[in-house]
């Protein structure tokens, strides 16, 4: 009579729900940054007065291969996690953190440069209300990971994240990955396209 | 039976104090419990919402009448749809989403039950929000008002200019801040769906309410996103001086437009499709029938999902866009019709054949079949790019729009009220009552939806306060109030069926309906642990099986 109480015969798997939630927030996410990229290229070369993106802006070229390598190295950091490396997944965490820093310290001073020595702020026009709100943007997503990367390196500093949270450590890579993957494209939208 | 509640003899329960009971209600993670405090929220918002309507329709009864002063009305026309869109028609969806969706996959709770408990007060802190400007709007020592740019806030009536004050901050930050709580309360959703199914729940055996929801949230994933991105540049232009929507400084009013509706038309489908999930598990019920082409349902809804997606520009065929897109976004608002129309005729052959009990939740689908069909049809006749530019911005749009939104949306939860009432509380909702509730509320819709697509076709326009005497609109819009009225008396009707009935409705035992989804097989209301031992499903319709074991479903599979 109750065939709802035999045991279930064969395999039955679920995909992991930290990484299916992940990657809803990264469509959301994304969703969220196609609106900015798509209001800073409507608006490329329709400010009303200066200063324009090809005065001001310089390539970050140094930055964006620390954000870029980054990705490499939080890739292997959970892999080495993965195998039970400890100390392999903590050095190269702790280099993923002091890449991303690097980038944000690199937005930092690009910002610096282009509010002091241009006079280019949000309100100066167009160029700057969409330059300063989608890199803006990004450099916030980046701080957000770098906060939750120092979360991960304190513990992993007290010794304990090991093999076993490597499928949750894995997840925060996943979000990582995006955020260099935006990158990417804010850019090319930003540094080629928009220049 | 394998998940009733379990029971210690000899133990007395005693009465917790209600402090205690508070402090529970307000910590808790469950997700029954917070799919009910959703339920009670937005049925607390669709009065609030009501009662503005009412005044809305008491000023337009007569010719040049002066109950409420025009800046009034503009208040409450831009509260009334906000109210009724984000705090009443998302959270009583999300809802039933948050009830159903674990007992139905045979789940134990939703995969992250604190993210749900953090969506539903993030979308409890934006209706507070929407509604303090009220006192705050101008600071606290100023006298207060309500935002009063319309529910879709064009620019550039949303500037610093034009909005002095800060009741359109109220307005977007609580969009912003309940946007959040929704695309939190999607993941969850999507994830509980994918990575917490029982044993033999596939996806092809899912409830089709589980599936709709599933696509639903999807929706819910993209297209709310771009609201919040929205909101987030109009902040920016307000507090930061940015120039996103400032025509002065080469912004763009119709930029703002455009990301409006790339949120807003997805957004009625992701207020419809839950719909379409009640009545996909309702009508087979009351019909003694199994669905009607189930893969073609699931595959219709996916449809709508993508379709929809890329029709929103319907709504601006009135601003001047050239012809190939006031051209693609006419075929492509056809389109959309073809899977919803798929739809109707799924549920009719549902029906078909059938042996109908007219029970108050079958009532209520069948006013949602009929009344969705010709709202489906107005809307035909407005996505067509030369018929809008006629109509646009007339009563037969608010007609038109009203029709789906009350004639689809809330006849559809009514039904889903009435059908899951006793799993919930534990107790049936007074049939007469309920026949009492369906019939004024369905005489005073048609009265007030029906006769307002005429004052359109007339030449009304939406959103004036009052009109002279001697256009033919003044007896019309006469009946149209008390249209409004007699459902607001079915709505009075209703809460008192809520109220009774809770306290002296019949026992309803775990399976009043006879149903066939698992979370009938639990008892009502069900144990916070849901299940005392895990599911295993073998067809779609698992307690068929449970009931027929000599001719289970299984077999057909």
């Amino acid at each position: 009579m109750n065939a709802m109480t035999t045991p279930f015969r064969g395999t039955w798997s679920l995909p992991y729900r930290g990484k299916v939630a992940m990657a809803g927030l990264i469509i959301a996410e994304s969703a969220i940054f196609t609106i900015f990229v798509v209001a800073y290229l409507f608006y490329v070369g329709k400010s009303l007065s200066g200063p324009t993106p090809r005065e001001v802006l310089e390539v970050p070229v140094f930055y964006t291969i620390c954000l870029l390598s980054s990705s490499l190295t939080i890739h292997f950091a959970v892999k080495s996690l993965e195998r039970g490396k400890q100390s392999t997944f903590l050095s190269l965490w702790i280099v993923t953190i002091i890449l991303g820093g690097l980038f944000l310290f690199g937005t930092g001073r690009e910002w610096h440069r282009l509010i002091y020595e241009h006079g280019l702020t949000i309100s100066t026009n167009l160029f700057g209300t969409t330059y300063y709100s989608m890199v803006g943007l990004h450099a916030f997503h980046v701080t957000a990971g770098l906060v939750m990367l120092c979360i991960v390196a304190a513990f992993g500093l007290a010794n304990r994240v090991g093999a076993d949270q490597s499928r949750r450590i894995d997840v925060l890579a996943m979000y990582w990955h995006f955020v260099d993957g935006v990158w990417v494209v804010v850019f090319t939208v930003v540094y080629i396209l928009g220049r | 039976m394998s998940s009733s509640a379990i029971t210690i003899p000899g133990v007395q329960i005693e009465d917790k104090p209600w402090v205690d009971t508070l402090h529970e209600w307000v910590t808790t993670v469950d997700h029954k419990r917070l799919g009910v405090l959703y339920i009670l929220y937005a049925l607390l918002f669709l009065v609030v919402a009501g009662v503005e309507a009412l005044i809305i329709r008491i000023q337009l009864m007569f010719p040049h009448n002066h109950f409420v002063s025009p800046q009034v009305f503009n208040r409450l026309f831009t509260m009334h749809g906000t109210t009724m869109v984000f705090f009443m028609g998302m959270p009583i969806l999300f809802g039933f989403a948050n009830y159903l969706v674990p007992l139905m996959i045979g789940a134990r709770d939703m995969a992250f039950p604190r993210l749900n408990a953090f969506s539903f007060w993030l979308s409890a802190l934006g209706g507070f929000l929407l509604y303090f400007s009220l006192v705050g709007a101008n600071g606290l020592y100023g006298a207060g008002n309500a935002p009063d740019v319309g529910w879709w806030a064009y620019a550039p009536l949303t500037a610093r200019a034009f909005s002095p004050g800060h009741s359109t901050d109220y307005w977007t930050l609580a969009l912003l801040v309940s946007g959040l709580g929704s695309i939190g309360t999607a993941i969850n959703i999507i994830a509980t769906i994918l990575c917490m199914r029982c044993p033999g729940m596939k996806l092809s055996r899912m409830p089709l309410l589980a599936w709709l929801n599933l696509v639903m949230s999807g929706m819910v994933l993209i297209s709310v996103s771009p609201l919040t991105a929205a909101q987030i540049m109009l902040l920016i232009d307000r507090y930061l001086g940015g120039h996103f929507f400032d025509t002065q400084a080469g912004g763009s009013a119709i930029l703002w437009m455009h990301f409006f509706w790339i949120f807003g038309h997805p957004e009625v489908y992701i207020l419809i499709i839950p719909c379409f999930a009640f009545m996909s598990e309702i009508i087979p019920v009351f019909s003694r029938k199994p669905i009607f082409g189930y893969p073609v349902m699931v595959a219709a809804t996916v449809c709508i999902g993508f379709v929809s997606m890329s029709v929103w520009a319907h709504h601006m065929f009135s601003v001047g866009m050239n012809s190939y897109a006031n051209s693609f976004f006419t075929i492509t608002t056809m389109a959309v019709g073809v899977p919803t129309g798929i739809k109707i005729f799924n549920w009719l052959g549902t029906m078909w054949g059938g042996r109908i009990q007219f029970k108050v939740p079958m009532l209520f689908s069948i006013g949602f079949l009929f009344q969705f069909l010709i709202a489906g049809l107005t809307g035909v006749m407005l996505g067509s790019a030369a018929f809008a530019s006629q109509l646009t911005l007339s009563y037969f749009v608010v007609a038109h729009f009203h029709y789906t939104l009350v004639g689809g949306v809330v006849f559809g939860v009514f039904a889903a009220i009435y059908y899951w009432y006793p799993k919930i509380t534990g107790r049936m909702l007074n049939e007469i009552l309920g026949k009492w509730h369906f019939w004024l509320f369905v005489i005073g819709f048609h009265l007030t939806f029906d006769l307002m697509h005429v004052p359109g076709l007339l030449g009304m326009p939406r959103r004036i306060y009052t009109y002279e005497p001697g256009r033919g609109w003044g007896t019309l819009n006469l009946l149209i109030s008390v249209g409004a009225f007699i459902q607001a008396i079915a709505i009075l009707v209703f809460v008192a069926n809520l109220i009774i009935s809770y306290f002296k409705g019949a026992k309803a035992g775990n399976d009043p309906w006879d149903a066939w989804t698992l979370e009938w097989s639990v008892s009502s209301p069900p144990p916070v642990y849901n299940f005392a031992s895990v599911p295993v499903v073998a067809s779609r319709r698992p307690l068929w099986d449970l009931k027929h074991p000599e001719d289970p479903d299984s077999r057909y599979e």
